[in-house]
């Protein structure tokens, strides 16, 4: 612990490391977790995700901070204070146009990044609570953006705020009083914009806590890798520096020219029009959707169109819309095969290609009217959500005959490179 | 301190009871302690007081013709006011009561047949339903309709179709004059 990196040649620039680090041993750590850091030879572009999710939670952060110092959290004085960072803060409208993109692309980062461990089964043991992590931090996301969204007032901000905070209302009992404690008055007003302002600010920070949770835990055992087979030795993987750090690195700037062109080309891409008239409790826009990385959930809340054992329609709506979340929760235990990656499966590697497919589906009907051939297809979508989760994933487990695993991941390296060893592309399989 | 090591002591062999004892009664009360002292935080959320003055608002019919639906706002939310003509009276009198998702007469709904008080929020997930302007689409039983997922309420302000639970709710409101009420 207390011993220097090797790396560190002896100076008096390292005779001050070696002072700190044996008292807080930082550079070690550093040295541990992002350098010497083990991890798998056949790491592909899928892994990038998630260091690419940091990076952007970071770009959040800072441009949040900076966006909050010209802000001005009152309901008569939020929606203009938002046009002045437009219109008159110096570099006003990129902060903004980086915030609001930024979020967009943290989530569809994290939906790619999630997908990934879904087909490559990265929940299996041992990294059953790494997968829970994850899952609390994409809940911790979905809370931040929807607050944020209602921070510009605009009339989408205000009915987002109102719809979101009326799923309460759906609980027996005490569903109203609770709406009403969200609120902090009788309808949407000032109090709630307040409060989402002070949670809007704090949950980042939270997020950032999981996140250090999760990367502790993905330490404890190493990345998972595209053949679900564990790293045996030396002979399977590569350090983190150079190798991952120059990839990430390339990954990052393929992201940031995405990002750059929705900043500076098409900032209003994923954004509702309605939201630039200034928020109206007396008028609701004739067609409220979400951001589009909300509207599968909302598709679902929609589909409940019927009452099913008893259970009133609204409520059941709320409770498999936020199911289609928390059953996420229960994937490492649902998935009942031993194969963790789905090159393997026969059968699985197909499933797993038609769940995004209907998650897509799903987001096309919450963007549309909920009329006709729509509302079918969001009921069919739904069904097979709740299908893939709760009778395919247990069921494909038990009866599929998975394909033979390689011995090692450094033999399959090895094999698909023409056995020229180190030198063939640790990406190629 | 020398008394309660010397009491521990003392007591011997039940000395781990009566620890056991202290630390599950201490415990306990630490954690009443913790639950009681977190209620502050959570009611201060709850509407302040001068959020529930604001608790009434007057509204002059006089000006409004037979036929007129009007909005005026009260704790924030819009209420409908609609001058019912008799035709609308008569199909909200004529339906089914049984029939309805949210079985209410129209008598239990107004105090005068002709006007109709309701908050104008749909019970659904809380959006202004339309049909209260000239032109708006009032759905087919010529009463609301909500247009964030479909709920279609009648003359009476009844549920009739579409996800909404419960019928437009009837605030508390008096008539202070033939043509004058308060409501809240």
């Amino acid at each position: 612990m207390a011993v220097p990196p090797a790396s560190i040649p002896a100076s008096g620039f390292s005779r001050l490391i070696r002072w700190i680090d044996y008292r807080l041993p930082f550079v070690a750590l550093l040295e541990h977790d992002l350098v010497e850091y083990p991890t798998p030879k056949n790491l592909t572009y899928w892994w990038n995700f998630g260091s690419l999710a940091g990076i952007f939670l970071v770009i959040m952060i800072v441009t949040g901070v900076v966006l909050a110092m010209h802000y001005t959290p009152h309901a008569d004085l939020a929606f203009d204070s938002v046009e002045r960072i437009m219109r008159d803060v110096n570099y006003g409208w990129l902060l903004r146009y980086i915030h609001m993109n930024g979020a967009s692309m943290f989530f569809l980062i994290v939906y790619i990044h999630l997908f990934r461990g879904l087909y490559y089964g990265s929940y299996k043991y041992p990294r059953e609570l790494l997968w829970i992590l994850g899952v609390v931090i994409l809940l911790l996301m979905i809370a931040t953006a929807f607050m944020g969204y209602v921070l510009p007032w605009g009339q989408m901000s205000y009915w987002a705020a109102t719809v979101i905070t009326n799923l309460f209302s759906a609980i027996p009992l005490v569903g109203n009083k609770i709406v009403t404690l969200l609120w902090g008055g009788f309808t949407v007003g000032n109090p709630t914009l307040n409060r989402f302002f002070s949670l809007h600010y704090l949950l980042p920070f939270v997020i950032v806590a999981v996140v250090g949770l999760h990367l502790v835990a993905l330490h404890q055992h190493g990345s998972n890798n595209p053949l679900g087979i564990d790293m045996r030795g030396p002979q399977d993987s590569i350090p983190f520096h150079p190798y991952h750090t120059i990839k990430d690195s390339f990954g990052l700037c393929v992201a940031l020219l995405v990002f750059a062109f929705f900043v500076f080309y098409a900032p209003n891409f994923a954004a509702s029009a309605d939201n630039y008239i200034p928020a109206n409790p007396m008028v609701t826009p004739n067609h409220i959707v979400p951001e589009w990385y909300l509207l599968p959930y909302y598709a679902i809340l929609r589909s409940i169109t019927f009452d099913f054992l008893g259970i009133p329609s609204k409520l059941l709506g709320v409770l498999l819309s936020l199911g289609s979340l928390v059953i996420l929760f229960f994937v490492p235990w649902l998935d009942t095969s031993r194969v963790r990656s789905a090159r393997f499966r026969p059968v699985y590697r197909w499933v797993a290609w038609i769940l995004p497919i209907d998650v897509i589906a799903l987001g096309y009907v919450g963007s549309q009217p909920p009329a006709g051939f729509v509302v079918t297809l969001g009921q069919i979508a739904t069904f097979y959500y709740y299908l893939h989760f709760l009778i395919l994933m247990p069921l494909i487990g038990k009866l599929e005959r998975p394909r033979p695993l390689p011995i090692s991941i450094g033999t399959a390296v090895l094999e698909a490179s023409g056995g020229l060893g180190a030198a063939g592309p640790a990406e190629r399989h | 301190m020398a008394d309660l090591a010397q009491s521990q002591v003392t007591t011997g062999h039940d000395g781990g009871t009566r620890r056991d004892f202290l630390i599950l009664t201490a415990g306990a009360l630490a954690g009443v302690g913790a639950v009681v002292s977190v209620w502050p935080f959570v009611d201060s959320l709850n509407p302040a007081r001068d959020t529930l003055a604001l608790s009434t608002t007057e509204v002059d019919l006089a000006p409004v013709q037979v036929g007129q639906r009007l909005t005026v706002a009260w704790r924030g939310k819009p209420i409908f006011i609609d001058h019912r003509p008799p035709e609308e009276i008569k199909a909200a009198q004529e339906v089914d009561v049984a029939s309805l998702r949210d079985p209410q007469p129209d008598s239990a709904r107004v105090k005068k047949p002709e006007w109709l008080v309701m908050i104008g929020v749909c019970t659904h997930l809380g959006c202004i339903p339309l049909g209260n302007k000239t032109g708006d689409d009032r759905g087919p039983y010529g009463g609301w309709f909500c247009p964030c997922h479909g709920s279609i309420y009648d003359t009476s302000g009844r549920i009739r179709q579409g996800p909404a639970p419960l019928n437009l709710i009837v605030p508390p409101y008096d008539f202070t004059s033939d043509t004058a009420i308060k409501i809240g």
